[in-house]
């Protein structure tokens, strides 16, 4: 029997198994016990109790009655916003540094090697305490703001901007607005239909760009411009009107899109380079030109290759995001795993909560690549 | 190397007509400072079949990629159809349109089918419906004898077929002349002969194809010139018959007896 | 023109020289830079930003720099205050070690390098044991070395040290630590038996799911509550294990990614051969796979190199740690952006060295199959 390489791999299996078992009951008991003796109560009932404490920015009211389970949810949510604008960003200066680096111009190209060299070589933490310590924090006081056309001032308590108002007949505006990207879908298609039958080529996009510029401005217009700014203005040491980026925010946003965007433009420029320069002369000796055959041959090949890995780096961003606990910016990780904890000292509870959020986000996204990757594998035999 | 066995496919004659197609006057081309096309003076009539040899790396891909503006020549002439080739992009753009060309990789689009490759040009380029198009691939694929593989994609295609497609991906832009850079050598033997024969049909059907390969049994059967070229320079060109039998230059001696024997 | 004038024979065509507008300093200038109006413009727009960055930092770091002196009086001047990290610079480099016992430090590093030193370098015989003392002896001879409290050595408490010294002992740790620990693992994630294979799974996906600081705070935090009641353990060996445990998952990944590259056929010879599971994996797979995989284990270990920074998240006081703790003491306030400019510096030239060599390992083995 020893020698039936099925019974040994039971065997081992099941050796394996109760080992890890063993190990779990271990470490369970211990933690247990240990937090009998502590006097830390277990469970999740924490969540419904006051927190207690009050934070900076909340894209939902809060306040110091509110619960933990509110505290969790302002956490994630701020986690989110700091990487949908990092994530953003990220991808449009990423994908401008990497077509840079492939530029024919050599100054272009040898500035974006630079940046791309020097930004990814230094940890993100760094660059993180640099904008925030060494840039922001330095900036002048309020009253010395430096300033963009007096409606936005940049000092050492963030970035002050304008708040929109909106009046009456705002609606139709945004109403304007998503007729125009409903406009643009089916005018698309219509084109496609159209070109398919006649061969006549529509210029989708200069019309989208028409329409979506140009209905909201023309409901703007009827309504009476209903949209107005309250301009922040100082007020003794301080602003008061209009909306403030915390410094915090503004260098966290920065460092994690400049440092993503350093890794996007190498994936960027991979990917164009992995289409073999015998698909653009393929192309050209077709008669095509420079324009479609960058978007009919070009693009869909790189994009098959950029895609995955840019969707990687959304997540790196994502998980990076929890180093703004290093600056006091009110993440997931600052106020939950962090203010949180401490005062409940429930960290079994919290730290598995806060894990399990990230865990998610990650498996969603490599779920959503390996769907991507299917559905994109070049049929080869 | 093995010579195939190359035959026609009718008795039709070819005929070469007066009217010029290409001329290629005093043309120069430098890589950085390598000189590798030397005062190339060459005029193609209008239904010419002709086949350019010579050692590898003596500038052929180099000529006939500067026929269609793959790369830039620095000095003299090149006409195409009337046409002069300068940096001006309109003139680069009416040329590639009557140019067909053939790579030694085929270099078929690999994320559309057969049938989406052969319909692109005609719909992006010649603004034709989508039907129409995809008539006109269907049509040609069925000249290189493979319509059946119309809705497969590239990479489930054997080299010889790849290559067949992009013939017929070429043709569909109904090009005037056609330029073929070595389309059989990378091919398994047994594949090089579908292709060369759908290469005869076109001769015989009168198309004008300046044709690098070292195929001499294609030579021998259609062209109607052979040019032998080394170090960048044109050094002899003839009827085949008398290329192959009586060649003049020890250069041309030496090329044919290395790669005539077996 | 003259030369197109001219006729040779068929053959004897000499090369000439291209026009001038196409070589030289004048054809680069034109090719690389002003081939095309928008080419112009970009170039110009470039210099510009050329000219907008790099005097002003020039001027800082250098020209207008402070570089002699020992007080903070001495930064008298608009530019850079590099006194500063000249005074810091022993915490910077080794935290609180004691400064009669940096001797330690120096001599582990002195054979660090000389070991790494003679596996890189072609020529240097024996690369076998080098490598095995490397990974095996060295580890033990560094460990007694920095605690000490044996051979006649005094006890350094791991709260003392600190620095680039503290980077590169958890760096080092984490990755030497990982690579047998990501071995396994990835042998268990390819592997026949669904419950091996599921355990390993998940084991990887969990810490390649999650940020490297909710590890740490798990180390930190957690990790006490998991021992028996009465068993402690320091703060660095937690953070230690939390940065084993986190690069062990990825260096498994990295290690499959060799494991998938090696053809099939290699595993049916090994089997024809008759060699047991372990022998074929030892002796035929492993070292090639391996082999295969250097570049990845280089650029994990620098993306490991720049993590280790978030240590001092958990109060452990880093290089980067260092440099902010040695910028906030009062009598040195204002210098911050000095000392991440070092930092900054010192760990660029890290990682930039680490990211060729690897590119050029990639190359090496692109060409030599
Ligand atoms: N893009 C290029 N840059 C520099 N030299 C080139 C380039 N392409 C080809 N060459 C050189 O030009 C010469 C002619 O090349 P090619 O026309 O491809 O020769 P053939 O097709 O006859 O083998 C060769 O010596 C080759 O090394
Ligand atoms: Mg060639």
């Amino acid at each position: 029997m020893w020698n039936d390489p099925h019974y040994r791999a039971l065997f081992f299996q099941i050796l394996v198994l109760g080992a890890v078992i063993l190990a779990g009951v271990f470490l369970v008991n211990n933690t247990i016990s240990n937090l009998e003796r502590q006097g830390i109560a277990s469970g999740f009932s924490f969540l419904d109790k006051t927190a207690g404490f009050s934070i900076g920015e909340s894209l939902i009211e809060y306040s110091e009655e509110d619960t933990y389970g509110r505290t969790f949810m302002v956490g994630l949510l701020n986690t989110m916003l700091v990487a949908f604008i990092g994530c953003i960003l990220a991808t449009i200066l990423g994908f401008i540094v990497g077509i840079a680096r492939l530029s024919r111009n050599w100054m272009v190209s040898r500035i974006a090697t630079v940046y791309i060299e020097t930004l990814r070589n230094i940890p993100l933490l760094l660059q993180i305490f640099f904008w925030y310590f060494a840039v922001l924090r330095a900036l002048p006081s309020p009253r010395e703001s430096a300033t963009f056309g007096e409606s936005f001032f940049l000092n050492n308590r963030g970035l002050s901007y304008p708040r929109p108002l909106y009046e009456d007949g705002f609606s139709l505006v945004v109403w304007a607005f998503i007729a125009a990207i409903a406009a643009i879908v089916i005018i698309a298609r219509w084109a496609r239909k159209r070109q398919d039958a006649t061969g006549q080529q529509f210029h989708t996009f200069y019309v989208g760009l028409g329409l979506i510029i140009g209905l909201p401005l023309l409901a703007a217009i009827v309504t009476g411009f209903p949209l107005s700014w309250e301009y922040p203005v100082l007020k003794g040491f301080n602003f008061q009107g209009g909306k403030v980026m915390s410094p915090e925010f503004v260098s966290l946003v920065l460092a994690l899109s400049t440092y993503t965007a350093s890794f996007i433009a190498e994936i960027v420029r991979a990917g164009i380079m992995a289409v073999s320069h015998g698909q653009t002369e393929a192309a050209f000796s077709l008669g095509l030109q420079r324009g479609p055959t960058l978007r009919l041959v070009i693009i869909p090949q790189a994009l098959r290759v950029i895609i995955p890995p840019l969707t990687s780096q959304y997540l790196n961003l994502t998980k990076n995001s929890s180093l703004a606990a290093a600056i006091a910016y009110p993440d997931l990780v600052l106020v939950f795993a962090g203010t949180a904890l401490m005062q409940t000292g429930q960290a079994v509870e919290i730290l598995s909560m806060t894990m399990a959020i990230y865990l998610l986000l990650s498996l969603l996204i490599s779920a959503f690549m390996n769907w991507y990757n299917k559905k994109m594998a070049l049929v080869e035999r | 190397m093995e010579e195939v066995e190359v035959s026609r496919h009718s008795d039709k004659e070819m005929v070469v007509s007066e009217d010029v197609m290409i001329e290629l006057k005093a043309m120069h081309k430098w890589y950085g400072e390598f000189h590798v096309l030397k005062n190339i003076d060459l005029t193609v009539h209008k239904g010419e079949r002709i086949v350019i040899c010579g050692p590898s790396g003596s500038g052929k891909s180099t000529l006939i990629r500067c026929i269609n503006r793959l790369e830039e020549h620095q000095q003299g002439q090149i006409i195409v159809e009337g046409t002069e080739l300068t940096g001006d992009l309109k003139h680069i753009e009416i040329i590639r349109r009557d140019v067909g060309m053939l790579f030694q990789h085929f270099n078929l689009f690999p994320h559309l089918t057969v049938l989406e490759n052969c319909a692109l040009a005609p719909i992006w380029v010649r603004k034709m419906p989508r039907g129409e198009a995809e008539k006109i691939g269907m049509k040609y694929l069925e000249r290189v004898r493979i319509p059946e593989q119309a809705h497969k994609y590239p990479g489930q295609l054997s080299g010889g077929q790849q290559q067949r497609v992009a013939i017929a991906r070429s043709l569909c832009m109904s090009p005037k002349v056609m330029l073929f850079d070595e389309p059989t050598s990378a091919l398994d033997p047994e594949m090089i002969k579908e292709v060369l024969d759908v290469m005869v049909e076109l001769a015989e059907e009168g198309m004008t194809m300046l044709c690098v390969t070292h195929e001499m049994g294609f030579a021998k059967t259609v062209a109607n010139r052979v040019i032998f070229m080394d170090d960048g320079e044109i050094i002899e060109e003839n009827e085949p018959q008398e290329f192959f039998n009586n060649p003049q230059n020890d250069r041309t001696k030496l090329f044919l007896s290395q790669i005539l024997q077996h | 023109m003259a030369e197109q004038t001219q006729n040779y024979a068929p053959g004897a065509h000499p090369d000439l020289p291209p026009p001038r507008s196409e070589v030289g300093v004048i054809g680069w200038l034109y090719k690389n830079l002003f081939s095309t109006p928008l080419n112009t413009v970009l170039t110009l727009a470039s210099l510009y930003i050329v000219y907008l960055l790099v005097p002003p930092v020039i001027n800082w770091a250098i020209l207008d720099a402070d570089w002699i002196g020992d007080t903070r009086e001495a930064c008298s001047r608009e530019g850079a205050c590099w006194v500063f990290i000249k005074v810091w610079f022993k915490q910077l480099m080794y935290g609180r070690y004691p400064v009669e016992e940096l001797w330690r430090i120096n001599l582990a590093y002195i054979i660090g390098v000389a070991g790494i030193a003679a596996l890189l370098i072609p020529s240097v015989p024996y690369k076998s044991y080098i490598g095995a003392f490397m990974l095996f002896i060295f580890p033990i001879v560094a460990y007694f070395l920095f605690v000490g409290d044996s051979f006649g050595l005094m006890w350094v408490e791991t709260p003392l040290w600190g620095g680039l010294f503290l980077t590169l002992v958890i760096a080092i740790t984490g990755i030497v630590a990982s690579l047998p620990i990501g071995i396994v693992l990835a042998l268990g994630r390819r592997s026949q038996m669904p419950v091996v294979k599921a355990l390993c799974i998940a084991f990887i996906e969990l810490w390649r799911g999650v940020p490297l600081i909710t590890v740490l705070f798990m180390a930190s935090v957690m990790f006490p509550l998991f021992m028996p009641e009465g068993m402690t353990f320091d703060k660095l060996l937690r953070a230690l294990i939390g940065v084993m445990l986190f690069s062990a998952a990825y260096m498994a990944e990295v290690i499959r990614g060799g494991l998938q590259a090696i053809p099939k056929g290699q595993y049916e010879a090994a089997e024809a051969l008759g060699l047991s599971f372990w022998k074929m994996m030892g002796l035929i797979i492993l070292p090639q796979a391996l082999k295969l995989v250097i570049p990845g284990i280089v650029n994990t270990f620098i993306g490991l190199f720049k993590d280790t920074t978030l240590v001092l998240i958990i109060g452990l006081f880093d290089f980067l740690g260092m440099s902010q703790l040695a910028s906030t003491n009062p009598n040195w306030l204002g210098f911050s952006v000095e000392g991440y400019a070092f930092c900054a510096f010192v760990f660029w030239c890290f990682c930039f060295g680490m990211s060729r060599y690897s590119m050029h390992l990639e190359k090496e083995l692109h060409t030599g199959h």
